[in-house]
């Protein structure tokens, strides 16, 4: 009666799930930790990733032979809204921010993020906007125009149930979280660098994270501004997109691409600044090209801004306006393409370690060169016109973002979970995990490229038994469920790891970069006592050379 | 058979945009080539040997590399950006206004409405006796350059027939155009690429290419009024059409049906399927159709009507004698 729990400060990196005497579980909400906030975001990928993952299975089922009735159209249709929207908004992004606001600081020596309230404010936006997204289902109907929710299909008069309402404001909600936490990483890196760390020596992670925030400050208004139009169409009969009361149906794609393919450049960024720390430490080399990596993705940030209509080359807007987004999306292309070269040249001379982080660093290489190709593809509208919205898309798009973007979150996972958690994950288990995910993956797409040249548009939930459809599409079917398989093997990996992983010590890749620095896996709650000044890009590997380390038990110490 | 459609070009307009394609999969397949031989080769020679801990060659950068590795990309995609301008052009030239378009595509949720407006010009063009109207099946001559006007009833749509080359979307409050030259007379199939609801899927598309002197025959056949009933039960079907609410939504020129939200059903007789693609043109699916219409279609706007099975026969007998 009357009594105020006192908020507690978290006593470990892992407080537990207890509910007793306000500890575990309080601990977590309540906490302002970068590094605990770092946690919940990437738990929260986790699930999600599983969520998503089982939308897609479902669709891969319905689609395994031809004429299927396992799910009705309209399930469907919400399914594969659901999927791309799940995998891109929370899978995606809280994974990058995980990995962001857990090591950033970390990494550039300082003890806390800018402004550790906001930080938790972003995190719980974004968590609870996925809520609010997922929680349509029980509420009438998921959303079922698609993640591009293309006007006016997005409108009450075709789409009558709340499913759309719940996207509009669920991604609202973790919209607003992302550019809050934005904010929160500019200001970090600009503020609390250590000593003698200028912008020209920051960890290639920092940086083009930091590069990153700056596109997702300018792009992410652009969808908030089209979500508030369609929900005031929707709820109060304005008439931005409907076509019926005079809107404009591509001022919706307009104002959803200027955010949504900046969008694409948001997420494979900070997957290529996890490869280019990967790439260092297991080739025990610097970067090659280090001027070159950090401009190159200023560079694709101001370029990202002026290539959207090349989503949009099939809706008749003439000569003029195709060649310029043509010319400038092929332009994006040769600051993402030459990268792949910076990182083979990377490894060029050095001592390979093939760890798993390691591997799908490698891999990578190869999966994302086939959808960058197949990119450039769509740059040549007239090839454009005959693939766009078709499987061949569905192909490109995820030798992207799975070659590309979830295999960095992947080898992100491998190479910092020791740090997280203080246990290894095994590294054999690990490789059984990565064969998998990498046949399952390609098994899955690399055959739906021929789906799209013969004809098999997107977005369908059954087509006829034309030839080849169906053997194509049992294939892939299999080969999805060889990676959903894969993924249940990586959780498996997870829970063993946290239960009875080897320890792993402070720094057991012996790295380059800050965060390993830390007295401890994982780090104490206050990251460090003190830094030297830091006089080159590889600030803790010139520590140990020099000897002057901040916990001499690191080097031939195991810490247990 | 294997790679049909995009790489089976039967116009003027997809053979165009295969070269350009297969000149670029040529040069995208040496570039995966390169980087796959530049991996296996760089990891083989430079993988860690057991026990070997230590650092590798500080090498920072390379200025020669670099300009390499940026100079070839970008001419490369100079040349190709020079290409894409060239087949562009020669696939969508300009459209002169004062040209008429041969063939009018209209699309509905989840249906083609086509029109050859051969009387463009006349105030009401759809009750020019002249005036073709049909749906779905789409009749067009081989071997001249043919003029699509395309539009939309509601949401977005997109035309794409594969073999046929670009596809186009169908913009609800936007007219957009395709030159279309068909080289061989043949059945192409296509299919709806722009999502546009719940049956998306079931918007497919049958174009049928005719000799110029076939086409012309279909057209006049096609011109005529609908085949008045030609037996009792036809003629049962016929009134429960006009006095039931069928009128409402569908058209049967020469009778008092005119709604036009619905297919054209004046010929329908003579198409080979209902439904885009779905079912076969014949009595018995199109009364099972007429019967319970969101069981074989959901989310179709076609809704479910109380008949008896005796008018549902007869509808569809006077539906199916419509040739």
């Amino acid at each position: 009666m009357g009594t105020t729990i006192k908020i507690p400060e978290p006593s470990a990196p892992f407080p537990g799930l207890g509910v007793e005497n306000a500890q575990g579980l309080l601990q977590w909400i309540s906490a302002v930790d970068h590094k605990i906030i770092g946690v919940m975001y990437l738990l929260t990928s986790v699930v999600f990733l599983v969520l998503g993952g089982v939308l897609a299975l479902l669709m891969r089922v319905q689609l395994a032979i031809p004429m299927n009735h396992f799910l009705h159209p309209e399930v469907f249709n919400q399914f594969f809204t659901m999927h791309g929207t799940t995998m891109i908004f929370f899978v995606a992004m809280p994974a990058i921010f995980g990995f962001a606001v857990y090591f950033i600081p970390l990494m550039i020596g300082a003890n806390e993020m800018a402004f550790p309230r906001l930080n938790a404010f972003g995190f719980w936006l974004t968590f609870f906007g996925g809520l609010l997204l997922y929680f349509s289902f029980v509420a009438g109907g998921a959303p079922d125009a698609g993640w591009f929710n293309y006007a006016p299909l997005n409108e009450r008069n075709y789409s009558y149930n709340h499913g759309i309402d719940y996207f509009a404001i669920g991604l609202l909600v973790s919209g607003i979280g992302s550019v809050a936490t934005s904010i929160n990483i500019i200001v970090t890196v600009l503020h609390y660098r250590v000593p003698g760390m200028a912008l020209n020596k920051l960890p290639l992670f920092v940086w083009m994270i930091f590069v990153n925030s700056f596109l997702l400050l300018a792009a992410f208004p652009a969808l908030n501004a089209a979500l508030a139009e369609l929900l005031l169409d929707r709820e109060l009969n304005a008439h931005f997109f409907n076509t019926a009361g005079g809107g404009s149906a591509l001022l919706w794609q307009h104002l959803f691409w200027i955010f949504g393919h900046p969008e694409v450049y948001i997420v494979i960024l900070p997957a290529f600044a996890i490869y280019s720390e990967v790439f260092q430490v297991f080739s025990r080399k610097p970067i090659f090209g280090y001027a070159f990596v950090a401009a190159s993705s200023v560079a694709i940030a101001l370029l990202s801004f002026g290539v959207w209509a090349h989503h949009m080359f099939a809706v008749g807007l003439g000569d003029t306006v195709n060649s310029f987004f043509g010319a400038s999306s092929m332009l994006i292309a040769i600051p993402t393409g030459v990268k792949i070269f910076n990182w083979i040249a990377t490894m060029w001379g050095g001592k390979i370690h093939f760890s798993v982080a390691m591997l799908f660093a490698i891999s990578f290489l190869i999966e994302f060169t086939i959808g960058g190709l197949t990119g450039v593809a769509f740059a040549m509208f007239p090839i454009d016109w005959q693939l766009t919205d078709t499987y061949y898309v569905v192909a490109h798009m995820h030798y992207v973002f799975i070659g590309g973007v979830i295999s960095g979150m992947l080898a992100g996972l491998f190479y910092w979970f020791p740090k997280i958690t203080g246990k290894y994950l095994d590294e054999k288990a690990g490789k059984w995990f990565f064969w998998l995910f990498v046949i399952g993956f390609n098994g899955t797409f690399l055959i739906q490229h021929v789906l799209g040249m013969i004809g098999m548009p997107r977005r369908v939930y059954t087509y006829p038994n034309l030839p080849w459809y169906g053997v194509l599409n049992f294939t892939s079917t299999f080969f999805a469920f060889v990676m959903g398989i894969s993924i249940l093997l990586l959780v498996f990996i997870m829970r063993r790891a946290m239960r009875h992983g080897t320890p792993a010590g402070p720094d057991p890749w012996n790295a380059y970069t800050l965060e390993w620095a830390t007295r401890t896996s994982p780090p104490p709650l206050k990251n460090f006592e003190d830094l030297p000044a830091v006089t080159s890009r590889r600030a803790w590997w010139d520590m140990k050379q020099q000897a002057v380390n901040p916990h001499p038990q690191t080097k031939n110490d195991d810490p247990i | 058979m294997f790679l049909q459609a995009v790489e089976d070009p039967q116009s003027f307009q997809a053979e165009h945009i295969n070269r350009l394609f297969n000149q670029f999969n040529i040069a995208a397949a040496c570039i995966l080539l390169l980087v796959v031989f530049l991996v296996i080769y760089v990891t083989t020679k430079y993988r860690r040997r057991h026990g070997d801990d230590s650092e590798g060659a500080p090498i920072e950068g390379n200025r020669r590399v670099e300009i390499l590795m940026i100079g070839f990309p970008t001419v490369l995609l100079a040349w190709f950006f020079y290409k894409t301008l060239a087949v562009s052009s020669a696939v969508m030239p300009p459209v002169n206004p004062s040209r008429q378009p041969d063939i009018i595509i209209t699309g509905h949720q989840f249906w083609w409405e086509v029109s050859y407006p051969r009387n463009a010009g006349t105030p009401n063009p759809a009750n020019s006796p002249n005036y073709v109207i049909t749906a779905n099946e789409v009749h067009l001559p081989v071997g001249r350059p043919l003029l699509m006007e395309l539009r939309s009833a509601d949401v977005i749509h997109d035309w794409w027939v594969p073999q046929l080359g670009n596809k186009m979307d169908l913009v609800p409050g936007n007219k957009n155009y395709l030159w279309l030259n068909i080289r061989r007379p043949g059945d192409y199939i296509g299919a709806c690429s722009e999502f546009c609801g719940q049956q998306h899927a079931w918007m497919r598309i049958h174009v049928v290419a005719q000799e110029p002197a076939d086409f012309a025959r279909w057209l006049d056949s096609n011109a005529r009024n609908a085949n008045p009933p030609a037996d009792a039960l036809a003629r049962a079907g016929e009134t429960l059409f006009q006095t039931r609410t069928c009128a409402g939504c569908h058209r049967i020129r020469g009778t008092p049906a005119d709604g036009a939200a619905g297919p054209d059903l004046t010929h329908v007789g003579n198409r080979s399927t209902i439904l885009t693609g779905l079912l076969t043109t014949n009595e018995e699916n199109l009364a099972s159709w007429i019967d319970h219409p969101q069981e074989i279609k959901q989310g179709s706007y076609m809704p479910t009507f109380m008949f008896s099975k005796d008018s549902i026969k007869a509808i569809a007998h006077y539906l199916e004698q419509l040739k």
